[in-house]
C-alpha cells in the first residue's frame, strides 16, 4: 500500500535531478512511446542499456524503483498469463484445453519487459523531479491550451497538491486501518463483496478527514495570498540551459534509433 | 500605534439541522473591542468554542465581521480591494502542520507566499534564505516536509509567513499537535521574531505556560473578551479563570492555594523561582 513511488521525490545531486523538468517529461513520453515501437532482440538490448545508464546517472538506489514495481506486479502477472494462453499460434505444450503458444510466450515476454521498463522509466522521472517541478513543466508545456480556456494553472496546482497529499493520506489510511482492526474490523477474509463492504469503516473516516484537510489547506492557501495564477511570480522559473539542449539532442537520437529498430528490427522476438 | 483594532465586533454563523432546513443563527463573537499595539506579544486564551479561532480568522480577513469593524494596520478588513494587502501584513499559522504546507520541498513551501504576491524571483530566493535562517531550518531546506517532525513543520510554516514580510503573525494554536520539544522550539522561534524583528505576535492557545511571557493577555469565553491584562494580573484571579474552564500554571495554583490557607505571599506568581523567592 505505502510503496507506490509515484510522487516520491528522492533528493540527490545528479545530472538528472538538475535537468529541466520539461526535458524529463518529454523524455519520459518519448521513452514510453519508443518502448512500444521497438522490435527485435537488439532493440531490447539497446533500451536496456539506455535505461541502465539512466538509472546509474540518477544516483537513486535501484531498490527505490523496484518498489514501484510491487504495485503493478498483479497486472504484470495477469498480462503475462493472458498473453501466453490466448495468443494463437504454434503450441509449445498443452494442459487440458489451454495451450501455451510460441508466439504467446514471445508476446508475454515482450509485454513484461515493456511494462516493467515503463514503470522504471517513469519512476526515474518522478524520483528525480519534485512534483512541483513536474506540474510546472506541465503547466508550461500545456500553456498554449489557455487560448481555448483550459484552466492550465488550476489543473497543475490541483495535481501538485494531490501529489503532496498522497503520502499523507496513505499514512492516514494505515492509521485508520490499524485503529479499525483494533476494534475488530476484518479487512482480510470473506469473498469479494464482503471485503468491499468491510472497507466502508475505512473509507468513511478517510473521506471525512480528506475533506477536512482540503478545507484547512484552502484556508491556509488563502491566508498566504493565493488567488490563482494571475500576477504570480515563480521561485523556480523554468529556463533551459546547455545541458537541457544536449539532453534534447540525445533524446532525438534515441527516438531515431527507436524508429530504426521498429522498421528494421524483427527476428524471433 | 495599533496594528489591529476591533470595535464592537460581532460574527454570526449559520447552523444547519440534519435535514438542511433548520437554520439557526449562532453568535461566535459578541461585541469584542480590542486594540493590539505594534511590536507586542499578545496571547488570547479560551477553552474550545470560546470564539478565539474565529477572532483570529478576522485578523487575516478570512472572515469578515457581521457587525462592527476590524482594522489591520488601519485597513478595514470588510473592503474587498485590499484583502491581499491585509493578508500580507497579517500572516497566519494554523494548528495542523500538515494541512498548511503546500510545497513538496521545504524551500518551495516558504517561497509560496512571496510567489503569490508577485515578488521577483531573485528576491524570493533572498527571502527564503533569510526566513529559513531566522527559524533555524536552513539545513533542512531541500527536505520533503513529510520527513520533518511536527515542530519543524510548524517552523517551516512560520518561515513561510515571515517570507511575506508581515507586520504581525497570528498563530492559531500552533503547538496543539506538537510534543514538548517541538512546542518549546516553536515558542522560542516566535519569541525571537518578536524580540529581534519587532513582529507583533498574536498567540492563540489554551496552554497556560505559553502565556506567561506575553505582554498582554485576552481571555475569551462564549464570544466575549472576559478578562484582559498582563499575565500577572490575569493569573492572580485563579477563581475567575477556573470559572471560564481554564487551568492556571501549576506553580501559580500552588501559590494561590498557599495564600488561601494563610501563607503570606504576593498574588499572581508565575514561575517556580518567584515562588521560591517568596517563600524563603
Amino acid at each position: 500500500m505505502r510503496n507506490i513511488t509515484i510522487g516520491q521525490y528522492y533528493p540527490a545531486d545528479s545530472i538528472l535531478h538538475k535537468l529541466d523538468p520539461r526535458v524529463k517529461f518529454l523524455g519520459t513520453l518519448v521513452f514510453i512511446v519508443s518502448l512500444f515501437l521497438i522490435k527485435g532482440l537488439a532493440g531490447y538490448v539497446f533500451v536496456t542499456v539506455v535505461l541502465a545508464t539512466l538509472v546509474k546517472l540518477s544516483k537513486v538506489p535501484f531498490g527505490m524503483m523496484l518498489k514501484g514495481m510491487k504495485a503493478i506486479i498483479f497486472i504484470l502477472i495477469i498480462t503475462v498469463i493472458f498473453n501466453m494462453l490466448f495468443t494463437p499460434g504454434e503450441a509449445i505444450f498443452t494442459i487440458w484445453r489451454l495451450s501455451v503458444t510460441k508466439e504467446g510466450a514471445v508476446q508475454a515476454f515482450r509485454m513484461a519487459i515493456r511494462l516493467s521498463y515503463l514503470i522504471i522509466g517513469s519512476s526515474i522521472m518522478t524520483l528525480t523531479t519534485t512534483p512541483n517541478q513536474l506540474t510546472d513543466a506541465m503547466e508550461n508545456l500545456f500553456s498554449p491550451l489557455k487560448v481555448i480556456k483550459v484552466p492550465v494553472h488550476e489543473i497543475s496546482m490541483m495535481m501538485s497538491i494531490a501529489l503532496r497529499f498522497i503520502p499523507i493520506l496513505m499514512e492516514e489510511t494505515d492509521k485508520i486501518m490499524k485503529a479499525q482492526i483494533a476494534r475488530g474490523a476484518d479487512f482480510e477474509s470473506g469473498n469479494l463483496i464482503k471485503r468491499v463492504t468491510n472497507m466502508i469503516p475505512l473509507l468513511v473516516p478517510l473521506f471525512v478527514s480528506a475533506f477536512q484537510r482540503a478545507n484547512d489547506l484552502a484556508m491556509a492557501m488563502e491566508a498566504r495570498c493565493y488567488h490563482g495564477g494571475e500576477g504570480r511570480t515563480q521561485m523556480k522559473p523554468l529556463r533551459y540551459e546547455k545541458r537541457d539542449y544536449i539532453a534534447y539532442i540525445l533524446m532525438l537520437a534515441f527516438a531515431a534509433a527507436a524508429v530504426c529498430f521498429c522498421i528494421f528490427g524483427g527476428g524471433w522476438i | 500605534m495599533e496594528i489591529i483594532k476591533a470595535v464592537k465586533l460581532c460574527f454570526d454563523y449559520m447552523k444547519y439541522g440534519e435535514d438542511d432546513s433548520k437554520v439557526e443563527r449562532v453568535r461566535a463573537i459578541d461585541d469584542v473591542t480590542l486594540d493590539i499595539k505594534k511590536g507586542d506579544f499578545i496571547a488570547i486564551l479560551g477553552h474550545n468554542g470560546s470564539g478565539k479561532s474565529t477572532l483570529a480568522k478576522h485578523m487575516n480577513a478570512l472572515l469578515v465581521p457581521t457587525e462592527g469593524t476590524m482594522w489591520v494596520d488601519e485597513i478595514d478588513t470588510a473592503g474587498e480591494e485590499e484583502i491581499w494587502k491585509i493578508r500580507q501584513k497579517a500572516g497566519m499559522v494554523f494548528q495542523n502542520p500538515d494541512n498548511q504546507i503546500i510545497g513538496t520541498v521545504v524551500e518551495e513551501d516558504v517561497g509560496f507566499g512571496p510567489e503569490n504576491i508577485g515578488v521577483p524571483t531573485d528576491e524570493i530566493w533572498a527571502r527564503v534564505d533569510d526566513s529559513l535562517t531566522k527559524v533555524g531550518m536552513l539545513k533542512h531546506r531541500k527536505k520533503s516536509p513529510n520527513r520533518l517532525s511536527g515542530g519543524q513543520k510548524q517552523r517551516v510554516a512560520i518561515a513561510g509567513v515571515i517570507a511575506m514580510r508581515p507586520e504581525c503573525i497570528v498563530m492559531d494554536e500552533p503547538t496543539a499537535m506538537l510534543d514538548p520539544t517541538g512546542r518549546r522550539d516553536v515558542l522560542r522561534t516566535v519569541h525571537e521574531l518578536n524580540d529581534k524583528l519587532g513582529i507583533t505576535v498574536i498567540l492563540i492557545t489554551h496552554y497556560m505556560e505559553e502565556v506567561i511571557d506575553a505582554d498582554h493577555v485576552f481571555v475569551m469565553d462564549s464570544g466575549h473578551v472576559v478578562m484582559q491584562g498582563t499575565p500577572r494580573e490575569i493569573f492572580s484571579e485563579v477563581d475567575k479563570l477556573k470559572k471560564y474552564r481554564l487551568d492556571v500554571p501549576q506553580v501559580t495554583e500552588l501559590a494561590y492555594e498557599l495564600k488561601k490557607s494563610g501563607v503570606d505571599i504576593p498574588a499572581g506568581i508565575l514561575t517556580r523561582e518567584e515562588l521560591v523567592e517568596a517563600l524563603v
